[in-house]
């Protein structure tokens, strides 16, 4: 019981011989974890999670399942529930036969199998839609029948492969909430793909961000927003303001970038960096602090209002600062009259919400 | 959201035929003009569409259903007989004597009329075939008396129509004659059925010898169900893997399952001779490696026309079912296999049922061309595996029996129309895919 639930061990995998689409993949699951897989298109999600699932074989390398190597064990017998992107209802059956398959499937039938049918019905809400095909069902609700389904026969491990990603915002957000009580409830193992950021942090306790077939950082939710490890993490996940300069001196975790001739920044050093090597400095905007008061930031800079937009909740301002003219601020909507358009002002940040990454 | 926007639109269309939809109407003369509007902007655009499709319309209305219609008409519409002789039907209804009898004289009187009549506008031949069809011999009795008629200029009749041929003195000419005596009748839908109208007007079964069609009938379905349980068989296994081959290999066989079409049906049954036939290919191949000491008989018999006819109708039943596969993701049985289904009941519980209505509308398609198969059979079969298009052919160019020909191909187009009816009972026809 000492060991992951799932391992991942140096897996490689390519469909042509030629490009690697999972180039080094080493990842741990815990048990009871929900591990989330975030990436742009074509990163090699869905191929790992298929890896897991038995649907494809890993070129090289192994995968783990209970610390046993499962390259031989086919699919049905690695019990693995699975939620499908575009949901994979058996349109020839009720919702009722869809979610009993997997228990006919293991001789579980009578009594026995509509009562658990029944129960997990009620769990994603759905009591009263057994008898209903899955075509007469909104997009939602075949949702729910496919997390249904997946649930039903007690698999140790869940994938779910961008289950929310046909659904509309708002029914997104009340499913990612539903999934999130079912993984407390029942102490499900879930791994998870999807390639938007904030169902990622909304759900994951851990995040494992793919590109180009790497994983590139893995981490929880707020290490990954507040301490990317790299410029691609930094600007895949939330918005960043980039400013481009040169390591100046380094001092521990601290270092100074000098923009321009007139300007040094004090960055916390986050990559690998070193003296005179080139760096990209990445600041979050709503970190940036416009006219502020005297002491509360270590870096001041003259800046020029472009433009602004409100958007309710909060505004937002973009600005021709440090060479950039793309340099965006977030400001709560706090009631206070903000800065019009055209005008110069002062923007400033604290040391530690600036990170010094490196060049992509 | 999207599921929301066509109850918005039905709520907000008003909608003519329920009286303004759910919403309650805003007021009678608001209401009622914008019905007004909405009817005439919909009447301008079916207008225009119908405009568009004329030429196909009235194509398909002279190529398609005035023949049909001709063809159902013509199964029961035989007015030659009682508007050729319409004294005579007249005279018999007055006589109104039973069944086993001979008429009296003013209905030969009536008849003689008739004939004189007829032999003037020179329908005669036409009436005396039509007899024929009913009786053989019926001809040759009808134009003896019809040659001599103008000979004589009074009756008594009797003795004029017993001299030209006894058979005007026997009470069986005219029940034929009375069996006739409605311009619509079923008479042609009993011979079809093997049955007849005896002399005393009931329906009987034709005697044994003539009896033909029935099993003609009943040969057909079991020719053409044979086929379609093949092509439903070898179709399935060409279409999985029609669809589940790679791009260049699916190419590849797409071509070779299509390239039938583009070659004439007959030289495609002119093949499966140079195939099947006794000093053929297949033979000469056996026999050269000993396989067989005799020549198979693989030609003239139910063998070869199911052969042949398999392979032509192939295609008919392969498109229909690879259009259902190409449609079936993968994540189907991958879905079924990851919540535990063994290949095999993956595919059986998930991926059969959905090929369903592609197996039923290739099966269907091949079943109802068969029915009609013409060229295949009479080429390759032999005398006994004759289909009913055959007899079809046979009535319409030799016995010249259109009435026959035309009932025959009813029954065939009624027994389609039942499949079709049936088709859409289990499987439903907007379900059935054609490719
Ligand atoms: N069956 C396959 N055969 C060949 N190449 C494939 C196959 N499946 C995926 N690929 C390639 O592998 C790469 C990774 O694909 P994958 O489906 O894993 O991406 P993904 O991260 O799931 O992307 P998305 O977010 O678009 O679903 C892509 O470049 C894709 O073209
Ligand atoms: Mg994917």
């Amino acid at each position: 019981m000492n060991h992951p639930m799932v391992q991942f061990r140096s897996v490689q995998k390519t469909y042509d011989g030629e490009s690697l689409v999972v180039k080094d993949l080493n990842l741990d699951i815990a048990r009871g974890e929900f591990l989330t897989l975030l990436g742009p298109s074509g990163s090699g999600k869905t191929t790992s999670l298929m890896m897991l699932a038995g649907f494809e074989t890993a070129t090289s390398g192994d995968i783990l399942l209970d610390g046993r190597p499962i390259t031989h064990i086919p699919p049905e017998k690695r019990d693995i529930g699975m939620v499908f992107q575009n949901y994979a209802l058996f349109p020839h059956m009720t919702v009722a036969e869809n979610v009993a398959f997997p228990l006919s499937v293991r001789g579980i039938r009578g009594a026995a199998s509509s009562e658990k049918v029944a129960r997990v019905l009620g769990m994603v809400g759905l009591n009263d839609y057994g008898s209903r095909r899955p075509a007469q069902l909104s997009g939602g609700q075949q949702q729910r029948v496919a997390v249904a389904r997946a649930l039903v026969f007690e698999p140790k491990l869940v994938l779910m492969d961008e289950p929310l990603s046909a659904l509309d915002k708002q029914l997104r957000e009340q499913l990612q909430y539903e999934i999130k009580r079912l993984h407390h409830e029942l102490g499900l193992t879930i791994v998870y793909v999807t390639h938007d950021q904030s169902e990622a942090l909304a759900m994951s306790d851990r995040i494992a961000v793919f590109y180009q077939g790497r994983v590139q950082q893995l981490a929880d939710p707020v290490t990954l927003y507040e301490r990317p490890a790299n410029s691609f993490v930094a600007q895949f996940i939330g918005e960043n303001n980039a400013i481009h300069g040169r390591v100046e001196s380094i001092d521990g975790h601290r270092c100074r970038v000098r923009v321009d001739e007139s300007l040094t920044v004090p960055a916390r050093l986050v990559a690998p960096l070193a003296v005179s090597q080139p760096a990209r400095l990445s600041i979050r905007p709503e970190r940036v602090v416009v006219t502020p008061p005297d002491g509360s930031v270590d870096v001041s800079v003259p800046a020029q209002v472009l433009d602004v937009t409100y958007l309710g909740r909060y505004v937002r301002m973009r600005l021709s600062a440090c060479g950039s003219e793309e340099f965006i601020v977030t400001l709560p909507n706090d009631g206070r009259e903000f800065s019009p358009s055209c005008t110069a002002v002062q923007i400033g940040w604290r040391a530690d919400d600036c990170l010094a990454l490196d060049v992509l | 959201m999207s599921s929301d926007a066509p109850a918005l639109i039905e709520s907000t269309t008003i909608d003519p035929a329920s009286g303004g939809g759910s919403l309650p109407p805003p007021g009678p003369s608001l209401n009622d003009d914008l019905r007004r509007r909405l009817r005439r902007t919909e009447w301008r655009g079916h207008l225009r569409a119908y405009l568009l499709i004329a030429p196909l319309l009235i194509f398909v209305l002279v190529s398609f259903v005035l023949p049909l219609s001709t063809l159902v008409y013509k199964s029961f519409h035989d007015p030659v007989v009682p508007t050729g002789l319409p004294l005579t039907y007249k005279a018999l209804r007055e006589w109104g004597g039973p069944r086993d009898e001979v008429p009296t004289e003013p209905v030969y009187a009536a008849l003689a009329n008739d004939m004189k009549a007829a032999k003037r506008d020179g329908r005669a031949a036409e009436i005396a075939s039509r007899l024929n069809i009913e009786a053989s011999g019926l001809r040759t009795t009808f134009m003896r008396a019809v040659r001599r008629i103008d000979s004589v200029e009074s009756g008594p009749w009797k003795p004029y129509f017993a001299g030209v041929d006894p058979a005007w003195e026997s009470p069986t000419t005219w029940a034929t004659v009375r069996n006739l005596a409605d311009t619509n009748h079923g008479l042609f839908f009993l011979s079809a059925l093997d049955l007849r109208k005896s002399s005393q007007g009931d329906v009987v079964r034709q005697p044994a010898e003539q009896r033909i069609y029935v099993e003609v009938f009943i040969r057909t379905i079991g020719i053409s169900a044979l086929v379609a349980l093949l092509c439903m068989a070898f179709g399935f296994a060409i279409a999985y893997l029609l669809a589940h081959a790679g791009d260049r290999t699916a190419n590849l066989l797409m071509i070779l399952v299509l390239l039938p079409f583009w070659t004439s049906l007959l030289v495609r049954t002119t093949a499966w001779i140079v195939l099947l036939q006794k000093e053929g290919v297949i033979n000469s191949m056996l026999l050269g490696i000993g396989a067989i000491s005799q020549p198979l008989p693989m030609m003239y018999n139910k063998f070869g026309v199911a052969v042949a006819m398999t392979h032509i109708l192939l295609p008919f039943a392969i498109l229909p079912m690879y259009s259902v596969m190409r449609q079936i993701p993968p994540s189907f049985v991958r879905a079924a296999r990851s919540l535990g289904a063994s290949p095999t009941t993956a595919f059986l519980r998930v991926y059969l049922p959905q090929c369903a209505p592609g197996v039923a509308a290739g099966v269907l398609l091949v079943f109802i061309i068969a029915l009609g198969y013409y060229i295949t059979p009479a080429l390759v079969g032999g005398a006994g595996d004759q289909m009913i298009s055959y007899f079809i052919a046979d009535n319409l160019t030799r016995a010249l029996n259109w009435g026959l020909a035309s009932a025959m191909g009813v029954l065939v187009l009624a027994a389609v129309l039942l499949l079709y009816w049936a088709y859409d009972k289990l499987v439903g026809v907007t379900n059935m895919r054609l490719g």
